[in-house]
């Protein structure tokens, strides 16, 4: 389908589709084994300014916005939905600092997240706080000119990689949700410290850890916003960031059908290729047919937050969703198309079937994005 | 540092099928692409430059208009000027009139440090149009560089490929090099890069401003002519050898026996 | 389309059977209003639609040159490459092809043999056919360089006229011809597979694959000489050597300036794991992404030991690590045409198989039944490299043993 893309955005599609083709994919087995970080990758956006496209020009990015973004992540996770997301992950985290960073602090850390030379991290997630980010037990303390942190946050995507982290903690636990701020901690601050990398399921190149957080202290120029903002961030943040995931969503599917067209026509059984048989087809028919509507719901969500709308949640939350469901059944029917062989290591699709299951948890389970959908609705309905 | 580099473009030889029914080639969806061995070229271009800290790299081809997005491709990974030889009196050069229709365009061009192109290119694989230029230059050259390990202005210690290994060899500069794929991993397009390629003017140089001898160009400048071309008869589809490993094992080494012993 | 243009279509002959459509290899010619059109952006003039056509709707104007006076040019030369003062196999091959070209030809064949400390070599020429062998001697010419090489056998070329130059498509020939062919305005055609002579015309037929193979191209050069050609290892059948066979030994000398270099030679490395020399070698065993890691090629080597066979690999496993790029067998790595190759675990892409399949053996062992490899192999083998490679090894070494 033709999305009416702009040059720019058709040269961040193609860029980043010959990324995903030509580097991340013969490499996406072998980090995906290991679950190192692939940093030579990280090295290759860098190198093709793929980094900066959704940071503004004049911290040195491209300028672009949600959308570039959103087909950016797409194509990379195409080769690998852990890989890609080191990268957007890294604008998970650079998303407060771009919405509510001062001038200061969009200069200090917007050029070098732009540049390729750093990564950013979100750090929000708790153990006892992950749907109920109003569980946060992570203070920040202010003495004098600086807030001191402490706590510790979990499965941070990025963390331990990331130079740059937006965190969220209380500043006041007496006001509930609203006692929460935001701050940028960097790495190397005194007092932080990181877990062990999870062994995970899927996305398992990317690095999720622990941010420890004693008696970390950081000057109070790195409050983000004013105080009490904390949740504002987390919830504009993560209205900004869901396209995203649902764009690596999005991603992994079209790789799943694309190995699964590829296969069944190869693949011959009873004198013909698979693809012939009815059967088949319609499997595949019916995968092709929900990745474009992801797809079309994605490219509106974002060209929508792009054009400054203001009630983004329902929209972003609904993109989510979608994609990412149809990102777990598409991978899982591609599986099922390859038969034993899917099931198999030595094949591509099974790697892209554990993949696809983070995307209807992280960043807001599907059971709270369905939350958020209905809250929508019925505040709607009441206006 | 001013470092040129020659590409062609070719067809993408992994698409060219034989129809086993006409036996003829398929060409459907065959795509146009930078000679493989010459993005090391433009690769090790780019990276001479960024060595020395100042500089341009200038790619030049010698093809018909469609090669501009081969130049295009070039300046996309960071090459900075191109110029494209086009010129319908080109037609049918062979790699005499090739090679010196590409040292006029370097003539034109001025001054310049270093020539490198790919050790030959894919559709041709002739090998001999980067040694042509050399010599029409009068300059000297070094063949399937693997590795540029010193460089300045005056001269350059650089290690070509035998078959053996490799020798270590000094040439002074200007000098042309032809490179095999170990030197280097090329780089990907930059979007800054892909922008500028599209806007950037790419001058056509022809048989005249190039100030052509006639007779050396295109067909009169070939001594080559190509009499016939043909398919070759594709090879027979052989024997398979099934059983388990140590009967398959046995059969083949008796099969290949004499093969082994002549 | 106006009369100058190189190539044409007699519109009324041309019946739009489309034959030429399909054998561009160019993908130039397309039709228009039933009639083949050439597009001359992508026309190369090579012929082929010319050949294909059954109506002679299509011509080709030969600008009819001044025939140059060709008769002055006689004798086959063959360029003897000679490494630390040995005479390389490949130059023995050209001997055997070239004595028979020289015998159509009804002249001498001849080698040129530049090198310091020659006179054992030159022996080995005249011994494999050589009727003549001139003789550069210098200590400045005991490794290749290419500005001495280039200067004096131009100057040889000039000197005596030969027909024929024949070289090897080495490192070196390729190097060294090119230049000598810009110098002398000769014709050169690389990398030839079949040689050949019109008695009639005295033309080399050259003919060489292109487009890695998928076609072939049969290539004159019809108003110049010599007619030069490179020509690849393995091809063609060494000459045998006659002890005591007698021939001329001419010894050329030349002044100082000819033998000085620009480009110098400071160090020479041989990479020890080349055990055989890949271009050289009459057997390669290679392996490929199936081997699964580096240490699986000691499987490999230890079949090659055997047979006394070079090591070979398909890009994967070169990109993988598991050994050097000089052992790369494909398009981007080097063009073998080994009596047997012996693939495992390569399951065959075209870019492998450009490279190797003109080899006169090919063995394949891949568990895939419908990798590509197997098209192209003599004997294929279904089945786990694991298991077969080390049964391979072992029962080879008990045949070799016997025999």
């Amino acid at each position: 389908m033709d999305y009416l893309f702009t040059e720019e955005q058709k040269m961040i599609q193609d860029l980043c589709m010959q990324i995903a083709k030509e580097k991340i994919k013969p490499v996406a087995a072998h980090y995906d084994e290991t679950g190192e970080f692939a940093w030579d990758i990280i090295k290759v956006l860098a190198e093709s300014d793929i980094c900066g496209i959704y940071i503004p020009e004049e911290y040195g990015g491209m300028g672009g916005g949600i959308l570039e973004l959103a087909i950016a992540t797409e194509a990379l996770s195409w080769g690998c939905g852990g890989i890609s997301l080191g990268f957007a992950a890294t604008g998970l985290g650079t998303f407060p600092i771009i919405l509510f960073g001062n001038e200061e602090q969009k200069n200090k850390y917007l050029p070098d997240i732009a540049s390729g030379k750093k990564l950013a991290a979100f750090a929000l997630t708790e153990a006892e706080a992950g749907s109920d980010a109003g569980g946060i037990k992570t203070t920040a303390r202010k003495e004098g000119d600086h807030y001191i942190l402490n706590g510790t946050k979990q499965w941070i995507t990025n963390g331990g990689e990331a130079e740059i982290y937006s965190v969220v903690a209380m500043t006041n636990k007496d006001k509930g949700p609203r006692g929460a701020s935001a701050f940028i901690v960097e790495k190397g601050t005194p007092g932080l410290f990181f877990g062990k990398k999870e062994n995970k399921m899927g996305i398992r190149s990317s690095s999720t850890r622990e941010v420890i957080f004693t008696d970390c202290k950081i000057p109070k120029e790195n409050l983000l916003g004013k105080e009490g903002l904390g949740f504002i961030v987390a919830m504009k943040t993560f209205d900004n960031s869901r396209p995203g995931v649902a764009a690596q969503a999005l991603g992994i599917a079209q790789r799943a059908l694309d190995e699964a067209v590829a296969y069944t026509h190869e693949r011959r059984q009873f004198g013909q290729a698979i693809s012939s048989f009815q059967g088949v087809q319609f499997m595949l028919a019916d995968m092709a047919t929900s990745i474009e509507a992801s797809r079309g719901l994605i490219y509106s969500a974002a060209r929508m937050i792009d054009s400054g709308a203001k009630n983004i949640a329902k929209v972003s939350a609904m993109c989510k969703l979608y994609a990412s469901d149809v990102a777990m059944r598409v991978t899982t029917d591609a599986v099922q198309l390859f038969g034993g062989y899917g099931y198999m290591k030595e094949y591509p699709v099974e790697k892209l079937m554990r993949d696809a299951k983070i995307t209807q948890i992280y960043e807001g389970t599907n059971q709270i994005q369905r939350g958020v959908i209905a809250s929508a609705l019925i505040k709607e309905g009441l206006a | 540092m001013n470092i040129i580099v020659l590409i062609k473009q070719v067809p993408e030889t992994t698409d060219v099928k034989i129809d086993p029914v006409t036996n003829t080639l398929k060409r459907e969806g065959v795509q146009s692409i930078i000679n493989p061995f010459d993005v090391y070229a433009i690769e090790e271009g780019i990276r001479l430059r960024e060595r020395a800290g100042a500089g341009k790299v200038t790619v030049i081809t010698m093809g018909p208009p469609q090669a501009l997005e081969a130049l295009r491709e070039a300046v996309s990974m960071g090459c900075d000027d191109a110029i494209l030889l086009s010129d319908r009196k080109f037609a049918g050069s062979d790699t005499w009139a090739t090679s010196y229709t590409l040292s006029k365009a370097i003539k034109k061009l001025g001054k310049f440090d270093v020539i490198i192109c790919g050790k030959q290119a894919s559709d041709g694989d002739t090998a001999q149009v980067g040694p042509g230029v050399s010599t029409h230059l009068d300059i000297p050259q070094v063949t399937y560089v693997k590795k540029i390990e010193e460089i300045t202005i005056e001269k350059a210690r650089v290690e070509r490929m035998t078959e053996e290994g490799y020798d270590i060899m000094e040439t002074p500069l200007p000098a042309l090099f032809t490179v095999v794929k170990e030197i280097n991993v090329p780089r990907l397009p930059s979007l800054k890069g892909k922008m500028r390629a599209k806007k950037i003017e790419i001058p056509v140089w022809t048989a005249e401003s190039l100030e052509c001898d006639g007779k050396k160009i295109g067909l009169d400048g070939s001594p080559t002519r190509v009499m016939k071309v043909f398919t070759p008869a594709p090879r027979e589809g052989g024997e398979m050898l099934s059983g388990e490993p140590e009967e398959v094992a046995k059969k083949l080494v008796g099969l290949l026996r004499d093969a082994v012993l002549g | 389309m106006s009369g100058k243009e190189p190539i044409q279509v007699i519109l009324e002959k041309c019946v739009g059977c489309t034959l030429c459509v399909k054998v561009c290899p160019f993908a130039a010619i397309t039709m228009s209003g039933k009639k083949a059109a050439i597009d001359l952006n992508k026309c190369t003039l090579c012929g082929a639609c010319r050949e294909a056509c059954k109506f002679t709707a299509i011509v080709i104007e030969k600008k009819e040159e001044k025939k140059n006076d060709l008769s002055v040019y006689r004798d086959v030369w063959v360029f003897a490459e000679q490494k630390q003062g040995v005479i390389q196999s490949i130059s023995f091959e050209l001997l055997g092809k070239g004595r028979e070209l020289a015998d159509k030809l009804g002249v001498n064949l001849s080698a040129v043999l530049l090198g310091d400390g020659t006179e054992k070599a030159a022996r080995d020429l005249v011994e494999r056919g050589a009727d003549k062998v001139y003789v550069v001697d210098s200590p400045k010419l005991g490794a290749y360089l290419d500005d001495p090489y280039t200067k004096i056998l131009t100057a040889l070329v000039n000197k005596y006229k030969p027909e024929v130059v024949l070289c090897g498509a080495t490192v070196i020939g390729r190097s060294l011809i090119s230049r000598v062919a810009v110098l002398t305005n000769a014709g050169l055609t690389a990398d030839c597979t079949g040689l050949d002579i019109d008695q009639k015309e005295r033309l080399l037929l050259q003919t060489r694959p292109a487009f890695g193979g998928n076609i072939m191209a049969t290539i004159i050069t019809p108003n110049t000489r010599p007619q030069m050609a490179t020509v690849r290892h393995k091809v063609m059948t060494e000459a045998v050597a006659v002890p005591a066979r007698k021939g001329e030994i001419i010894k050329e000398t030349f002044s100082d300036d000819m033998y000085l270099s620009r480009t110098k030679l400071i160090d020479m490395v041989r990479e020890i794991e080349e055990t055989v020399n890949l271009a050289e070698a009459n057997i390669i065993v290679s392996g490929g992404r199936g081997l699964g890691a580096k240490e699986n090629f000691d499987m490999i080597r230890e079949l090659a030991l055997t047979l006394n066979a070079a090591v070979g690999a398909s890009r994967s496993a070169v990109d993988a690590d598991w050994i050097p790029y000089s052992h790369q067998v494909g398009q981007t790595g080097k063009t073998v045409c080994p009596k047997l190759y012996i693939a495992c675990g390569i399951s065959g892409q075209i870019q492998h198989l450009i490279g190797m399949k003109s080899s006169e053996i090919i063995v394949a062992i891949n568990k895939d039944p419908e990798a590509p490899i197997f098209k192209v192999a003599t004997y294929g083998i279904v089945g786990d490299v694991f298991k077969i490679v080390p049964k391979l090894t072992q029962y080879f070494k008990e045949t070799l043993h016997k025999s």
